[in-house]
């Protein structure tokens, strides 16, 4: 089981690492959306599905992330080529530092009152945005260099390999999490905070730091994404439909386990993107993210990765760490 | 000096008095019971302890040292076990696993570090054995029987090494051969040195394990002292085992 899981995830990462050479270029943009799902939606199962703080404010941070390495590239002067790409680290750390106030209040509610304030947290930002006008250029938006000399064939290549190399960053993190003395504390804190904080958990640290840390990874990926579409606008990076793509993602595959948002966004945003390029823009990809949503809630509460290993023979100690739940949705 | 002591402590939920001028000590090496009829204030003193809830007068005081306003994890590393009313586990987590999160780590490093060592699997292990539930070491703690959840309660709290540990009704809703197995490790665990306050309704586990036997009614102890004197007691009598 466990080696089969490595044969496909290496056939995965070599297929991702190979696909710019084999596909068509004027379609490598769905490679670049997807990829850049999978690391979100990996980077919000860290706070999301691994803590069980949902937090529907996600994508306030990829707004940040979009909105800082614009800011910076802008005040440094750095030319449009791959330098921004080299910059994307400092919009992580700047979103980081972001998140560190926001979770300071979020997280000291819990449940439906933490999925709320960070709805409110993501409109505040998005208001603000869009009046700090001297900052972030309102509505009239932010722009950024275009990149010289990357021809119509290529230019999406080295935003492919930027936001591959963020998914696996994420996916990175997101393993080292789950397999660490913080990711058991975490996974305790999901299934009841009061009982872990009486058994010597950090439940107020751990929760920050698995906030922070996953906000700043999709703050970088806001922040390729800002350059990719070189000009960013309060409602396109601060836009509630990016943060519930993730989580839906998250959970359609398997919130709290690894693979399960890989799988989700692999998934859903290819066929997000096939709905959006056929029927322009009535947005009918919504209508499909309900259908998603109440198939998930309907018929695979655990989503589709707890549901599989279920099925399969497999070590019974390696199943509780997957979020597999005898007693309901995760 | 009394390991554990609460000197006139109260504590009220708007209207309702919880705990009143309520003083009792916990000396080292005990098992103390805590009775009481429902709604006497037993878990809410629980929660005082371990820093659940804060009182809003009076004292308490672990080996001597003030821990109002102290953190539930700051209580727990301090030395003081709690378990909870309904055999709280971590369900979606396997036995094992349960028994591995409180096992302390030092630092940063000691946090980012994989989640078991070679030798806290193994002290996890040896607790399982201990508690019988060796064969269920993979097993998702959501699905054991709810004695087996007691049990393994118990064991995460004692994975921690405390000295005090706060059993909230540890025999309420177990069958009779669990019953005896928690009152076994109980006592076990009290042969090496660990101390207990227990809060139950089964008289017959109270009165064979615990001795002294406080009796809360109305927020503050009507009585104390061994089991036999304190079921003779005519005001707990008229307050609670009369009944």
């Amino acid at each position: 089981m466990r080696l089969a899981a490595r044969g496909a995830a290496a056939a995965l990462g070599a297929g991702a690492l190979l696909l710019p050479l084999v596909v068509d270029p004027s379609i490598l943009n769905v490679g670049v959306l997807t990829l850049m799902y999978v690391g979100l939606a990996t980077a919000w199962n860290i706070i999301g599905g691994y803590t069980g703080y949902i937090s529907l404010g996600h994508a306030g941070f990829f707004g940040i992330g979009a909105y800082a390495l614009g800011l910076v590239v802008g005040h440094l002067g750095v030319p449009g080529g791959y330098g921004p790409l080299l910059l994307v680290p400092l919009a992580g750390a700047i979103t980081a530092a972001a998140a560190l106030p926001v979770g300071w209040i979020a997280l000291r509610t819990r449940a439906a009152t933490f999925v709320i304030v960070t709805i409110a947290f993501m409109f505040m930002l998005q208001i603000l945005a869009t009046n700090l006008r001297g900052l972030t250029g309102g509505s009239q938006g932010l722009g950024y260099p275009v990149p010289q000399g990357w021809g119509p064939d290529f230019v999406d290549v080295p935003f492919y390999y930027a936001m591959l190399a963020l998914a696996a960053l994420a996916l990175g993190v997101s393993w080292w999490v789950r397999r660490s003395k913080l990711g058991l504390g975490l996974l305790a804190i999901r299934d009841d905070e009061d009982r872990a904080s009486a058994l010597g958990v950090r439940a107020r640290a751990f929760k920050m730091t698995a906030f922070v840390v996953s906000a700043a990874l999709v703050g970088m990926i806001g922040g390729v994404y800002g350059y990719y579409v070189t000009y960013v606008y309060p409602q396109f990076v601060i836009d509630p439909l990016i943060g519930i793509s993730m989580v839906l993602m998250a959970f359609l595959g398997g919130a709290g386990t690894l693979a399960g948002p890989v799988l989700g966004a692999l998934l859903l945003e290819p066929a997000q993107l096939e709905l959006a390029y056929s029927f322009g823009s009535a947005r009918l990809y919504l209508v499909l993210y309900a259908a998603v949503f109440l198939v998930v809630i309907l018929l695979l509460p655990r989503g589709i990765v707890p549901s599989l290993v279920d099925r399969l023979p497999h070590s019974p100690l390696e199943e509780g760490r997957g979020g597999g739940n005898p007693d309901g949705p995760a | 000096m009394a390991l554990l002591e609460l000197r006139a402590v109260a504590k009220r939920f708007g209207g309702v008095v919880a705990v009143e001028d309520c003083s009792l000590a916990v000396a080292e090496g005990t098992v103390t019971g805590l009775i009481g009829p429902n709604g006497s204030g037993k878990t809410t003193l629980f929660d005082l302890v371990t820093g659940f809830q804060a009182p809003d007068a009076g004292a308490v005081t672990f080996r001597g040292r003030s821990i109002i306003g102290l953190a539930p994890d700051r209580v727990h590393r301090l030395g003081i076990g709690r378990t909870f009313q309904l055999a709280r586990v971590f369900p979606r987590l396997t036995a094992l696993e349960n028994l591995l999160v409180p096992v302390p780590r030092r630092g940063l490093l000691g946090l980012l570090a994989g989640a078991r060592t070679a030798g806290e699997e193994r002290r996890a292990r040896e607790m399982l054995d201990f508690l019988g539930l060796a064969a269920l070491a993979g097993q998702l703690a959501g699905r054991l029987s709810f004695g087996q959840r007691k049990l393994l309660e118990l064991g995460a709290v004692m994975m921690a090494r405390p000295d005090l540990v706060l059993l909230d009704e540890p025999a309420g809703g177990v069958n009779p051969g669990l019953l005896e197995s928690i009152a076994a490790a109980i006592r076990e665990l009290n042969g090496r040195g660990v101390t207990f306050l227990i809060v139950e309704h089964n008289m017959g586990f109270v009165m064979d394990l615990c001795d002294p036997v406080v009796v809360l009614d109305r927020g503050r102890p009507i009585a104390s002292g061994p089991p036999a004197e304190v079921r003779a007691d005519p005001a707990v009598l008229d307050a609670y085992l009369g009944a």
